[in-house]
This record gives structure tokens, sequence and C-alpha cells, in this order.
């Protein structure tokens, strides 16, 4: 064989660095409407391509336009557009919280509120999710009280959680919310294990998996998916794409190739791309997704392509890896202003209302934290007892930890 | 009553749960149709069909992690690594998910699963065939951790940790699956069949879970041990003719301390036996227990009995495994001591 010279190693690169002009001419953006509707019942061989292309609704007008459209009433877009408006706001307050000292930490939503907030309008009564940290959409948009999750985040005397985990890793068996771990990817396949234990108990009941573009690197990710197509366990597989996973640009998750929706094809498993800051498209793949589940058709992977606009976490500074002005560059805008115009566009909404409403969603999250801070603070007021950190390691407490309690006198 | 080796008594353990209960599943590598490698599951899928026993793909995370999410369902799993030397790719859900789930969600999810594995040495099984990983999760809290040495203890111990409401790691020792291993390995196998506690009741009954037995009554020294070094030290404390008393910790956590204490106090004297590797092992904490809470009764230092800090190697199985001849010397010493 001829010499083939000597090897190189290869690191991939985002486009642009800090300083630089963000650059997105290499994210190809499907025209709104572009993407068919396949039936739920499918061959997924026949639709390959959708993992490739991106499913969109509006369109730069803030039409919606094309076969996933029309899904959804006026009321209902109303309601979807306060769900993120919700989210936004009490972001932008738990952060401030954060700043002042309130809690230890915090982690923002900022530009994925479609995602999380649409889906949860795709699910029914006593589906189970298995979110990760940036889903909290998916309480939000279930009614769970601003109140509670406060309490969680400043592990105060009224922390449902008692105290025991970090902010934000909520827990809600009745709004289909699973324990939030801080263990990234695990509970992926535990959703399908979820949705495997549905199916052998003959249930209705469906599963959704949540993960992030980054995490789809962990093993987890791996044998979730296995699982899921070897089963048909009944499941929606999530894949959040943000392009970004703290420091980290998608490209070395993908290995620089394919979407993250195509990886779910070498399974079988039928693979949907979907605009993630497109409320219409979410929710009508989310819908497509679930009721294939439910119909006992098996597992969908669905990608949601968006951006990370906020801070990785409050830990985080983003401006030392990524061009400040990079999330305005984003080609697929902000989910709340796409929403906003499309329903301006539907004659049930104005730049005034939008305006007052952001005031009253602001009022409203004021005095959740307001009453929240009355049960204290992470640093100040009432706080869960140290008894509590010895109860629920196991259902009854042995006697080993019975001689800790007592050494720790509490 | 039936006598039954400790593969027929896991199997029927098994047997037992599932018909009482529809909740429990039993999945694993190859143990839906095939009945596993080492027979545990045989008839299971026949008798209560493929949606309560089947085969999983090679993922020991797949099968931990998918039972975790079974038993936030409602379910009750009870599942199977093959070999403990392969629970490793599992740790991460064992360790973070299956053990912290009530925890964390302060009792909203909670996770009742049961992970079996075969572990331990002295079969030729040379390094991923022949590991005792046990003090890997011992140092969990969350977890409860069995291992039993006979037929009866195993069916009433698996029993009780599938009814158990927290998740239990239940590692069983495959060089007593089909007998009892005194680490005599010139001798022939004596069957279970020939052994009193062989004896295995038909239908429901348990062995409660944080308990340990007294398997040789004896005033000279207390002898700590669990899984097949139950036999080794009994081999070891006739052949020396040592007064020796054996206790079968049977559960590792909780620990059944009382026990422990009660007996070390009689006697005054300790030495704790394992296959496991020394440094970090349970011996360890054992030690530390006994002097803590025995030390003015105490006539000698505690010693420990263990594999080697090696792995596990496979032409020098005999002088690794911590055989009666090894135990001996240490019970002799201890009582020159």
């Amino acid at each position: 064989m001829a010499d083939a010279g000597m090897l190189r190693f290869h690191v991939p690169e985002p486009e642009v660095r800090p300083g630089g002009t963000p650059d997105f001419s290499n994210v190809t953006i499907a025209k709104a409407g572009s993407v068919p509707r396949p039936e739920i019942d499918v061959d997924p061989r026949d639709i390959r391509d959708l993992a490739f292309s991106i499913i969109r609704v509006l369109n730069r007008a803030g039409e919606a336009v094309g076969p996933w459209a029309g899904l959804l009433s006026d009321d209902e877009l109303l309601e979807g557009l306060r769900h993120m408006m919700t989210l936004r706001s009490f972001d932008a307050r738990m952060q401030m919280a954060q700043r002042q000292g309130k809690t230890s930490f915090y982690m923002q939503h900022l530009g994925e509120e479609a995602v999380s907030c649409a889906f949860r309008k795709a699910l029914a009564p006593g589906d189970m999710n298995f979110p990760t940290y940036r889903q909290a959409g998916l309480l939000i948009a279930d009614g769970y009280p601003m109140v509670t999750m406060m309490n969680q985040i400043y592990s105060n005397e009224a922390d449902p959680l008692k105290g025991r985990q970090l902010p934000i890793m909520y827990s809600s068996k009745e709004h289909g919310f699973f324990s939030i771990s801080g263990n990234l990817a695990t509970q992926y396949i535990q959703a399908v294990g979820w949705a495997m234990a549905s199916a052998i108990s003959n249930d209705s009941k469906i599963a959704a998996a949540w993960i992030g573009d980054g995490s789809t690197a962990e093993s987890d990710f791996h044998s979730a998916l296995v699982f899921a197509s070897t089963y048909k366990a009944p499941v929606v597989l999530n894949v959040v794409n943000n392009q970004w996973a703290i420091s980290t640009f998608q490209g070395i998750a993908r290995g620089g190739s394919g979407t993250f929706a195509a990886r779910g094809l070498g399974f079988g498993i039928p693979s949907l791309r979907v605009d993630g800051n497109d409320y219409l498209a979410v929710h009508a793949v989310a819908k497509w997704a679930a009721e294939r589940a439910r119909k006992n058709l098996g597992p969908t992977l669905v990608e949601y392509v968006t951006y990370r606009v906020g801070a990785h976490s409050s830990s985080d500074d983003p401006s030392a890896y990524r061009p400040k002005a990079e999330s305005d560059a984003w080609p697929l805008g902000d989910p709340i202003v796409r929403l906003k115009n499309h329903l301006i566009q539907r004659g049930v909404w104005s730049d005034e209302r939008h305006t007052q409403t952001e005031a009253e969603i602001l009022e409203t999250v004021i005095a959740a934290q307001r009453e929240a801070e009355r049960h204290g603070t992470l640093h100040a007021g009432g706080k869960p007892s140290a008894r509590d950190m010895f109860e629920g390691v196991y259902a009854e407490m042995p006697p080993h930890l019975r001689r800790q309690r007592q050494q720790a006198g509490v | 009553m039936p006598r039954r080796t400790m593969i027929e008594a896991i199997r029927d353990a098994m047997d037992v749960s599932m018909a009482r209960d529809e909740r429990v599943i039993v999945f694993g590598e190859d143990v839906g149709f095939f009945g596993g490698v080492f027979r545990c599951t045989q008839g299971l899928q026949a008798k209560y069909g493929k949606s309560r026993c089947f085969d999983a793909p090679i993922s020991e995370s797949g099968i931990v992690g998918s039972a975790i999410g079974m038993a936030a369902y409602g379910l009750k799993p009870c599942v199977e690594v093959q070999f403990a030397d392969y629970v490793y790719p599992a740790y991460d859900q064992i360790v973070s998910e299956a053990a912290r789930l009530r925890y964390r969600s302060n009792g909203d999810f909670t996770c009742p699963i049961v992970v079996r594995m075969p572990t331990g040495g002295g079969i030729f099984g040379g390094q991923t065939h022949s590991q005792s990983p046990e003090a890997l999760f011992t140092h969990v809290s969350g977890l409860k951790v069995v291992v039993p040495s006979n037929p009866h203890d195993a069916k009433g111990l698996l029993i009780a940790a599938i009814e158990d409401p927290d998740p239990v790691i239940f590692l069983e020792p495959k060089r007593l699956y089909n007998g009892p291993f005194d680490g005599h390995h010139e001798r022939p196998v004596t069957p279970w069949s020939k052994h009193e506690l062989g004896e295995v009741a038909d239908g429901h009954y348990t062995v409660p879970l944080g308990k340990a037995v007294i398997r040789r009554p004896g005033a000279a020294v207390t002898v700590l041990a669990y899984g097949t070094m139950v036999y080794v030290a009994e081999a070891a404390a006739e052949e020396i003719g040592i007064d020796a008393e054996i206790i079968d910790l049977r559960t590792l956590l909780p620990l059944d301390l009382e026990t422990i204490v009660d007996s070390v106090n009689r006697t005054g004297r300790c030495v704790i036996v394992h296959e496991a590797t020394l440094t970090s092992g349970f011996g360890a904490e054992l030690s530390a227990l006994v002097q803590e809470n025995c030390f003015y009764h105490l006539e000698a230092p505690v010693v420990r009995v263990a594999g080697w800090d090696t792995p596990y190697p496979h032409a020098q199985e005999w002088d690794y495994f911590p055989g009666p001849a090894r135990l001996g010397r240490a019970l002799v010493e201890t009582m020159e001591a």
C-alpha cells in the first residue's frame, strides 16, 4: 500500500467563537408547510427524509400553513401563548432571585418555551414525562402551582422535596412529571421502562422521554432506543437540540454529520425533526407521536430544533464561548414573538393586549414569589427540618440511620 | 420437606412471587425462553407468558434503567444481571437513580426493584466471572444488599426482597448454586439434596431482610461470614478444633449489628472473612463496627481474611480464594493473640 501519510486528529469546532459574526448559513431551514404529514401507521422506512428536514407551520408572515396546521383553536393558542409568557416571566424572576442570593442555582428556558409548553398539551391525563432540568413548561402548562415550584427552588419549609434536592429538580407524579435527576440521560431509558410497564399492564397511558443534544452521547440514550424499538414501547423520545451543551456545540455530540433525529432511523423508529420555536409545529408533531404510541404503533423520536438563548445555568457565562448576539441571528426566531404574530395575524390578539398580559403575568409571578418567600428562602426564614434529612432513604428507617439521626441531635 | 438446589429455590421464589402478585415481572439476558444461563428462570416464561418473563438486549443499564421506570409505574421488576462482574454498566442507574428515587422525590416515586446477580469465585471463572462487588453497593445509601448461603434462605430472602418497598441488590454465590462448598476443591462436591439446608418448603415464606443467623454456636471466637465463606468457616473451625461461633450475615445492608455485637461481646474475638478484595471491602466496615461497639470486650485485634488486592486470577484460583487453611491460620493466630 502506498504511503498514507501521518494521521491527523479531528476535533469539530463551531463556525464562530466570541468576537466573530454569528453565522447560521449552514443550518438548512425547510419552508413552512413544505413537509408532508404522514399517516400515523406509516412504515418508518417511507418517512426517512423527515429525519433530515424540519416540520414547520408558521411562516414569516405569521400564517399557519401546510398539512401540520389547523389542530388548535384560537383559545388553545391563546392559552399556549400565556403558558410560554408565564414560563419566561417565571424564569426571569427566579434568575433574579438567584442573583439576590435567595437560592443557590437556577436554569432558564429562554428561547425554548414552545417545546415543553406545546408538548404538554398533546398529552392526556395520566401520561408521564421523564424530563430533564429544562422542561418546566410541562409543569406550567399543566397548571402546577408556581408557588410550589418556587418553594422547591428556595428549599424552604414548604418545599415538597424537603430541601433534599438542588433547585429546579422538581417532582410531581400527579402532574405527570417524573423526579428530575442530576445525572444526565438516566431518565431516557426509565421512560421506556415506564412505557413498557403501561403496555405490560394493558393500560392506555404513554410516556415521554426527554434529553438534550449533548446528552444523546450518553450510553442511556442508546439503551433507550434499543429497548423502545425492541419492545415497541409506547413512548415519545424527545431530543431538544438547542445547539449547546454548556460550552460544547452540538457537533461534538453529533459527530458532525446527520441529525439527532437520524439516530432513530437505525433502530427502525420513525424520526421527525421539528421547528422547536414554532408552537403549532411542536404541538402537531407531539400529537402525531403521542397518537402513534397510544394506538400501540410504537415509539417515535422527535428532534426539536431550537436555540439556548440564555446561559446554560446561573453559574455559566456564554460570552466565553459563543458570540454575544448569536441568539439574535438564530433563523427560527423567538417562539413567543412568532406565536404572538400569528395570533395578531389571526385577528385575536394585539400588541396592546400582549403588553397588558405581560404585565398581568408579571404581577401573578411576583405575587407567587411573595407567597413562597413567606415560607423562607435558602438562607432566610423557614427551612426544612434537619430530621427530614434522615427520612425517606428507605421506606422504613433502618437502625443505623436511627443511630445517626440521634447522633446528629435532631 | 422437599430438597431443592439453590437454583431451584431461587426459581421457586420467583414462581411463588409471580403467582401471588401480577406486578412481579422478571427479565434479563437469556432469562426468557431459554430460562437463564444458570436455569434460575426456567419455565417461568412458559407459565406466565412473555409479558411477565422475557429476554432483554445485552444492556445492563438498559435492564436496570427500564426496571426503574417500570417500578415508577407501579410494577415490581425482579431483573437479572448475568454475572455480578457485568453490573458496572448499570452502576449509574443503581446508585444515582434506584437508590435515591424515594429520597429525592420525597416518596412521590419509589423503586421496589430487585437486581439479581450471580457472584463470587471458586469456579475457575477468571477475572470477569468471579468478582464479589458487594462493597460497591453497601456504600450506597438507599440500597439493601443481600447474600444468601443456602437454598432455604435464598428462597425466603428473595421473596422478601421482591416484596420489599426498596431496591435490593441480591447477590447469589454461584459456587453454591448446586451444593455447599467449603473450599476443599480436591474433594467431590456434596449436592444440596444431601444437606439439611437444602430443605425448602413449598409455597410462600420469607426470611426477613436485615437479620443474621448463627450457623454454629461457639464460645471461643466469632466469625463473620456470608455466602460461600459460611461453609469455609465451618470447615476451618472443625479442622483446627476451635469452638467458633459462625454468623451468616445474610443481609449486609441493613446490617444485623445486634447479633454481631452480642456474639463478639461473648467471645471476645472476631475474625471476618469474605471473598472480595481486602482494601475497602465490606470487612473494613464490619471491623470498624466491631471495634466501635465491642472495644472493651475484645481480647485480640479484629482479623480480616479476604481475597487479595488483585484482580481475580484464573490459574491461581486456590491461591486466591480464602479457603479453610488460610482462615484456619487466622483463627489460630487470633486465639493465640
